[in-house]
């Protein structure tokens, strides 16, 4: 192992937990810089960014946080780049009786708890409630649901039975232990969902974030994002 | 202030009002127990009875979310006897008896523990049996300790916030206390909403710890005797 850079911390949406931890200990391998990561809700540590956290780079789930930070003029110049893209999906406890095939099989009477990211913040949440919105579901299913504070809490608590159904990313399923997928939204569904990032202007070590970001966005980052079930989106010259 | 602010912060008073209310048999039953009983595994209850206190409230409401969870042991009776616990109000209701029990049976104690000895056996060479001696003597002598037990305890309810959003979560009109709603303020930049909560339960919380010490200092007059009224009569035979 080479000598070790000063570490990078990244502030990184939740649902990227473990295809980050994967890509930091082989970044760390190859370019010997250590990664730490602090993972949350976006609207969590976008709030913790616009007071004060000082973070390297910030990998959101959604535009409307990274939003919050760049008007904050916190962002450096010319990194914001769009690393990701990613799918709901309607996961269902794992003793659901009844298949649930599409978004209207939420309208149903005995789904009586549905288990969200706040969808007045968290990504995951807010996404969810414009796909309701979308499919007319939204009157309907908003007394079920109960909101958490991380699109990963929905999950946890489909998970453990206490939600009939939850609705989070389809690359969250596989950290399900009990709960079963039930479908995935179509693109056309959901508005799209995109997890911009960039390095922050008060990152204490700013040339490395840049590196680890540039980085990302190379095929060998590339590869695990996608068998972690991420899309790569196309790169903009 | 809201209606919204209004109903939250009415909710949670009602709720830790409720709470104490069950808080208090078997907080009284158990600081008896404590101070006058000798047995057996004493020092273990003693131990169990104080772990919420020091428990990260979170563990307490993982223990409880685990117990009484629809995959856990008692989720499952619950679910067959009808009783939906997680994520309603009663969730909410146990979070905050749980954690405030600790301090009423303390207090309670401590007040059990001041009293002299010689009233209570007074009462029993005059005929008294042990309920009788307990509910004219013991109790109303320790009356004071115990009121001020049930003030923390209510003060404790009142903030309670690591068990509550992990076994009754964050659902608007439903489960959201002040302090989870103020949390999720917090998340979402509505500082402003979150400052009247913030001062609604510095009012309240500082009544209740203000009433709350005043009543624990002992008062002198009923700790050199019980009023003649308050000793049992012996019965003629």
């Amino acid at each position: 192992m080479g000598v070790e850079g000063a570490p990078v911390l990244v502030s990184a949406a939740v649902s990227l937990s473990a295809a980050l931890e994967e890509l930091g200990s082989q970044y760390t391998r190859a370019a010997g810089v250590p990664v730490r990561f602090n993972f949350a809700a976006s609207n969590i540590l976008a709030r913790q960014i616009v007071e004060g956290a000082a973070v390297d780079a910030f990998i959101s789930a959604d535009e409307a946080q990274m939003g919050l930070v760049a008007d904050a003029g916190l962002l450096e110049a010319g990194t914001r780049v769009v690393l990701l893209t990613n799918r709901l999906a309607v996961v269902t406890r794992g003793d659901w009786p009844r298949p649930l095939r599409q978004l209207a099989d939420l309208g149903g009477q005995d789904v009586r708890r549905i288990a969200v990211g706040d969808p007045a913040a968290v990504p995951a949440g807010v996404y969810a409630r414009q796909a309701l919105e979308r499919a007319g579901l939204w009157s309907i299913v908003e007394p079920r649901l109960v909101p958490t504070v991380s699109v990963r809490a929905a999950l946890a608590a489909a998970d453990e039975g206490n939600a009939d159904a939850a609705i989070v990313y389809r690359t969250d399923v596989a950290a399900a232990r009990h709960a079963r997928l039930a479908f995935v939204l179509a693109p056309r569904e959901a508005p799209p969902i995109v997890y911009p990032a960039a390095v922050m202007t008060r990152a204490p070590n700013a040339p490395a974030a840049r590196a680890w970001l540039q980085w990302l966005r190379g095929p060998t980052a590339r590869a695990t994002f996608e068998r972690h079930g991420f899309g790569v989106p196309a790169r903009t010259p | 202030m809201t209606a919204e602010h209004l109903q939250i912060i009415q909710f949670t008073v009602l709720v830790a009002l409720a709470a104490t209310a069950l808080m208090l048999p078997p907080g009284i039953a158990l600081a008896w127990l404590l101070a006058r009983g000798r047995f057996r595994g004493k020092a273990l209850l003693e131990t169990v009875v104080t772990l919420p206190l020091v428990l990260p409230p979170v563990a307490t409401g993982f223990i409880l979310l685990r117990l009484l969870g629809r995959r856990g042991p008692f989720g499952a009776v619950l679910e067959r006897g009808g009783v939906d616990l997680i994520f309603t109000w009663k969730a909410v209701l146990l979070a905050m008896t749980v954690m405030g029990l600790p301090l009423v049976v303390r207090t309670a104690r401590a007040g059990f523990e001041q009293i002299t000895r010689r009233y209570e056996q007074m009462a029993a060479t005059l005929g008294a049996g042990p309920w009788r001696v307990f509910f004219t003597i013991s109790l109303p002598l320790a009356s004071r300790a115990v009121l001020a037990g049930a003030l923390l305890g209510f003060s404790r309810a009142l903030g309670e916030f690591g068990a509550t959003i992990v076994i009754a979560g964050n659902i608007p009109g439903e489960t959201r206390t002040i302090a989870v709603a103020m949390f999720g303020y917090l998340e979402t930049g509505r500082d402003d909403d979150a400052t009247v909560l913030l001062l609604a339960s510095l009012a309240i919380s500082f009544a209740s710890v203000w009433l709350s010490n005043q009543l624990a200092q002992p008062a002198r007059r009923t700790r050199a005797a019980p009023r003649a009224s308050a000793l049992p009569r012996a019965r003629p035979r």
